[in-house]
């Protein structure tokens, strides 16, 4: 049973899927959906032991050896991500009935788990496989699967944003798919350890670097990397609550987890980082992704819009530690990955309570909110205290990580910048609390949101907290996983 | 008990003071025990830490490392103990003051009010006592968290008002430059602990020491140097016992704490003379002095009156602490105690007037003195504990701030002081010598200004007790200022 873990991961979820067609009744295959996603985060809890103690596990399709056959290669980096996806849809899904059952049209619950299982499953493959075809097939199931999810929101401009996300999602995935067939045809293999192998010896072709081009475009298409993050913010704003939640949490993490796999092992530290000017690419882009967007989050009026755009601002954090490039930056990487799921899926938890009891969540919804809705404005301060990165929340720990390997790697003014962009989350995140505990309630008939949402939300930032004081998981699995990373790469 | 269980107890006795507040709430005479109990266990607590400190014992607790190298940690150095002595005596008599104020003036929500007051006071520990700068400005957040409370207790608009512009700038300026230059100091040294002589490696860069240096002094906004103070008179919207105890002594106190210690050991002396910005943050905390006390001169309100008087004396102690030398970081600490004392006397004074006359403005003030004997006679000592001459002990810090500029041969400096000292003669004493002087002849005695037919009395008991305590203080500092002195002198 254990030998099959890295399968189940991704079994599991896509099976269930279909089935919940069968069951049908809305509660029941909540309930299902719910016992699936935590299967799946019992499975890579068990698999984060057994990398963690035992080393990379390889589990090879239908018993066919690799190159050859399609191999599942569990090491720590994606044993983290895959922990953080299945951690966070567990929890998601958690506040999912409640908010479920206000926002999405009855007759349409049950396709709504069904998505959102092969979605996950879409998710879980892309981190659990070793094979770069395989990373495309899941990448579409996911993608498909989270273009109907957006589509379902009642909003009708949700049809229009899902359509957005489907062309520039697209493009992303065929610019990908190019890339695979470019290194197919160079190497004739598709395995992500062999290919590793094989391309230094290529040196700097034309081709192998043409390839390169297309999949880190595609891939920064998917992970919303600035200037190339436009679906995201409309994604974000028309999808139903959970969804956002959802996507907020995973589906820009996995693309991350996509860019430190193609840029570090498959094509090798020494062609991606040295050979190409992609460290400064990364760190500008990366730096002007956090000022703008961060600086266009602050003139946002709907607030799930302000946060879409904060989630832009830091994935710009998280690709500055890619072009630092050395081990601590990977490791603020990491831990950012970690640290903004749980407070981009606390936050989006929250702002549904909102949804759930006003119906929308724009900023004059936040009027006198810290007396009428004191929990759940509590949880959206205690994780925007995060997101600025204040000393015991998790937010800190990812931020204390990258300056600190900015400085090392002597790029004082990335270290200084990174501040300043702190200060810019402190202008957006304070305009939420003037409103909330600062102005007159608008109304003051609305209560606090239902304990369904409450608790799944108080658990992340919950979790923002406990992170954030004790900080040994996390950190030690994420320097472990760096290490690895830039070892393996040799 | 060994001492770091009572640094440790130290720490942990506001909080559960906390704790049995909440609990006992609904009993408002057994409340108010837990509060009376806590602030004399926490001052004698603070007091058996004195010799030992003096002594140069090492106390230290170390709580949890958050990340290598950053540690929830404290130790006790003798600045530190000098500051928790003072707040934690001043919390015992702030408490009875409370008592006796909020009953009589019926305010609502009161044991939201003294929990939070004692969580205020445990923030003040910590601070205290850190041993890092992170610990520190953790707690130095904490502090500016629960006191927000505190200043928009009326939850009128015009509390609101006051509250906003008290959390923005302190969040502002703590998460913008002292945050900032917490990280800077980091990555320049590699560490963040507290220690003689200062951190930062001989040959660091002038210019970069400087940068530095001006990010914490405007960071640490609770100092309230200009202009960044403007906090302080918007905080006076809180009740009386708030602004007494938290905005004369417990948070404008830690603000110029937090800089004392940075100077003496984050920089260090010698450093800390060879910055060029040094001598250009002197000027500014000079232009502070004399700018606030000018600009209390023209306050008419009594509270934002004695609020200005505080931003302007917060730069003599910043002003000491950049003399860098020993005579100036003597003053600069013992002006932190004379200040305390002589600050909330007024304060009291100012709420106790409150209470018995419901009158907040100056010139309604005229002839009180006959009605309200002590609340004034505590009022004029006060007064002249804060200009700095005899009988009062503001006499001793501001004769070492005197010798720091004579020692620095900064003469403009020095006419600054004297000139400041002056305005505040002219800005406090008024308010007591009119109080028994004026309002003699042909004029009525004054009324109640809520109108009421009754005569003005003086203020309950427990208030009254209260500020003849710290007025005494303010005598006794005079003539027994060597615990104190002592302490400052082991500690520079």
């Amino acid at each position: 049973m254990l030998t099959h873990l890295p399968i189940l991961q991704v079994i599991l979820p896509l099976v269930a899927a279909p089935s919940c067609l069968i069951i049908r009744r809305a509660s029941l295959v909540w309930l299902f959906t719910l016992a699936v996603s935590v299967a799946a985060l019992a499975v890579s809890v068990l698999m984060l032991q057994q990398v963690y103690t035992a080393g990379p596990i390889s589990y090879t399709l239908g018993g066919w050896q690799a190159p050859w056959g399609i191999e599942y290669r569990i090491d720590l980096l994606n044993a983290w991500v895959l922990l953080i996806v299945s951690g966070l849809s567990s929890v998601v899904l958690a506040a999912a009935h409640t908010s479920v059952a206000r926002e999405v049209d009855s007759n349409r619950q049950t396709l709504f788990y069904t998505l959102y299982l092969l979605c996950l499953a879409g998710l879980l493959g892309i981190v659990a496989t070793g094979d770069v075809f395989n990373v495309f097939v899941f990448l579409e199931i996911s993608s498909l699967s989270t273009y109907a999810l957006i589509a379902l929101g009642r909003d009708r401009r949700a049809l229009w944003a899902a359509f957005q996300y489907l062309i520039m999602g697209t493009i992303g995935a065929t610019f990908i798919l190019i890339g695979i067939g470019f290194l197919y045809m160079m190497t004739g293999t598709l395995n992500m350890a062999d290919l590793a192998v094989r391309l230094p010896a290529l040196g700097n072709s034309a081709t192998v670097l043409a390839a390169f081009a297309f999949i880190f475009v595609g891939i920064c298409l998917k992970l919303a990397l600035f200037p190339l993050h436009q679906w995201l913010p409309n994604a974000y704003s028309y999808a139903p609550s959970i969804v956002t939640a959802f996507l907020a949490a995973t589906a820009t993490k996995v693309a991350l987890y996509l860019l430190l796999r193609f840029t570090v092992t498959v094509f090798g530290v020494e062609l991606s980082l040295a050979s190409l000017p992609l460290e400064s690419l990364l760190i500008g882009l990366g730096l002007v992704g956090v000022f703008a967007a961060s600086a266009v989050a602050i003139y946002q009026v709907d607030i799930k819009r302000m946060f879409a755009y904060s989630s832009v601002a830091q994935i710009g954090y998280m690709v500055v530690g890619i072009g630092i490039g050395t081990a601590t930056a990977l490791q603020a990487t990491l831990l950012h990955l970690f640290n903004h799921a749980l407070m981009k899926g606390g936050l989006f938890l929250a702002l549904a309570g909102l949804v759930y009891r006003v119906g929308a969540c724009r900023i004059e919804h936040f009027r006198g909110l810290g007396g009428a809705m004191p929990w759940t404005m509590a949880a959206i301060v205690v994780g925007g205290i995060s997101l600025i990165g204040v000393p015991l929340t998790v937010g800190f720990v990812s931020k204390w990580y990258l300056i600190a390997a900015a400085v090392d790697s002597g790029l004082w003014w990335v270290a200084v910048l990174v501040v300043l962009g702190s200060l810019l989350a402190v202008a957006y995140i304070w305009r939420l609390v003037e409103a909330a505990y600062f102005q007159p309630p608008a109304d003051a008939t609305r209560g606090e949101a239902p304990i369904g949402l409450l608790a799944p939300t108080w658990l992340l930032i919950g979790a923002n907290l406990y992170f954030g004081i004790d900080t040994r998981l996390p950190v030690e699995v994420t320097a472990a996983a760096a290490q690895f990373l830039l070892g393996g790469a040799q | 008990m060994t001492e770091s269980t009572l640094l440790q107890l130290a720490l942990l006795i506001a909080p559960l003071a906390l704790v049995g507040i909440q609990l006992t709430g609904r009993w408002q005479n057994l409340r108010e025990v837990v509060s009376l109990v806590a602030a004399t266990t926490l001052f004698a607590v603070v007091v058996s830490l004195y010799q030992p400190v003096l002594d140069g014992r090492e106390i230290a607790a170390h709580w949890l490392d958050i990340l290598p190298g950053l540690a929830l940690a404290f130790r006790i150095e003798p600045l530190g103990l000098l500051f928790a002595l003072v707040a934690s005596f001043l919390w015992i008599v702030t408490t009875v003051y409370a008592i006796g104020y909020m009953r009589g003036h019926g305010e609502e929500n009161q044991t939201r009010f003294f929990g939070l007051f004692a969580l205020s006071i445990g923030a003040v520990m910590g601070i205290a006592f850190a041993e890092n700068l992170f610990t520190l400005f953790i707690f130095y957040e904490v502090l500016t968290l629960c006191t927000y409370p505190l200043v928009t207790h009326a939850g009128t608009d015009k509390a609101r008002q006051g509250g906003r512009v008290y959390l923005s700038v302190l969040i502002g300026t703590s998460v913008g430059f002292f945050l900032l230059a917490i990280v800077a100091t980091w990555l320049l040294t590699g560490t963040l602990t507290f220690r003689a002589g200062g951190i930062f490696a001989a040959d660091t860069d002038p210019a970069l020491l400087s940068i530095l240096l001006v990010l914490f002094v405007f960071g640490v906004g609770k100092a309230a140097i200009m202009p960044f103070h403007r906090w302080l008179p918007a905080a006076m919207v809180a009740p009386t016992p708030v602004s007494a105890l938290l905005h004369a002594v417990a948070v404008v106190k830690a603000g110029v704490f937090v800089l004392l210690k940075v100077c003496l050991l984050i920089f260090g002396l010698e450093t800390l003379k060879s910055i060029p910005a040094t001598e250009w943050l002197l000027y500014l905390a000079g232009a502070s002095i004399l700018l606030a006390s000018i600009v209390a001169l023209r306050q008419q309100n009594l509270k934002k009156r004695l609020a200005y008087s505080t931003v302007s004396q917060l730069g003599y102690i910043t002003l000491g602490a950049l003399l860098a030398t020993s005579a100036g970081m003597t003053g600069s600490a013992l002006h932190i105690v004379m200040h305390a004392f002589g600050k909330i006397t007024l304060f009291f004074c100012a709420g106790a007037i409150l209470v018995a006359a419901h009158k907040t403005e100056i010139d309604e003030l005229r002839g009180i003195g006959r009605q309200m004997p002590v609340t004034m006679t505590a009022f004029l000592v006060a007064s002249l504990c804060i200009i700095g001459i005899p009988p009062t002990g503001g006499t001793w810090s501001k004769w070492y701030l005197m010798l720091g500029t004579f020692e620095t041969q900064q003469w403009l400096l020095m006419g600054l002081l004297m000139l400041s000292s002056l305005l505040s003669i002219a800005y406090l004493l008024p308010i007591p010598l009119r109080a028994f002087l004026s309002g003699e002849g042909g004029e009525k005695p004054l009324v109640d200004g809520a109108g009421e037919a009754s005569a003005i009395r003086e203020a309950p008991l427990p208030s009254v007790i209260a500020l003849t305590v710290t007025a005494v203080g303010c005598v006794c500092l005079l003539l027994f200022p060597d615990t104190f002195y002592q302490l400052i002198k082991s500690g520079i």
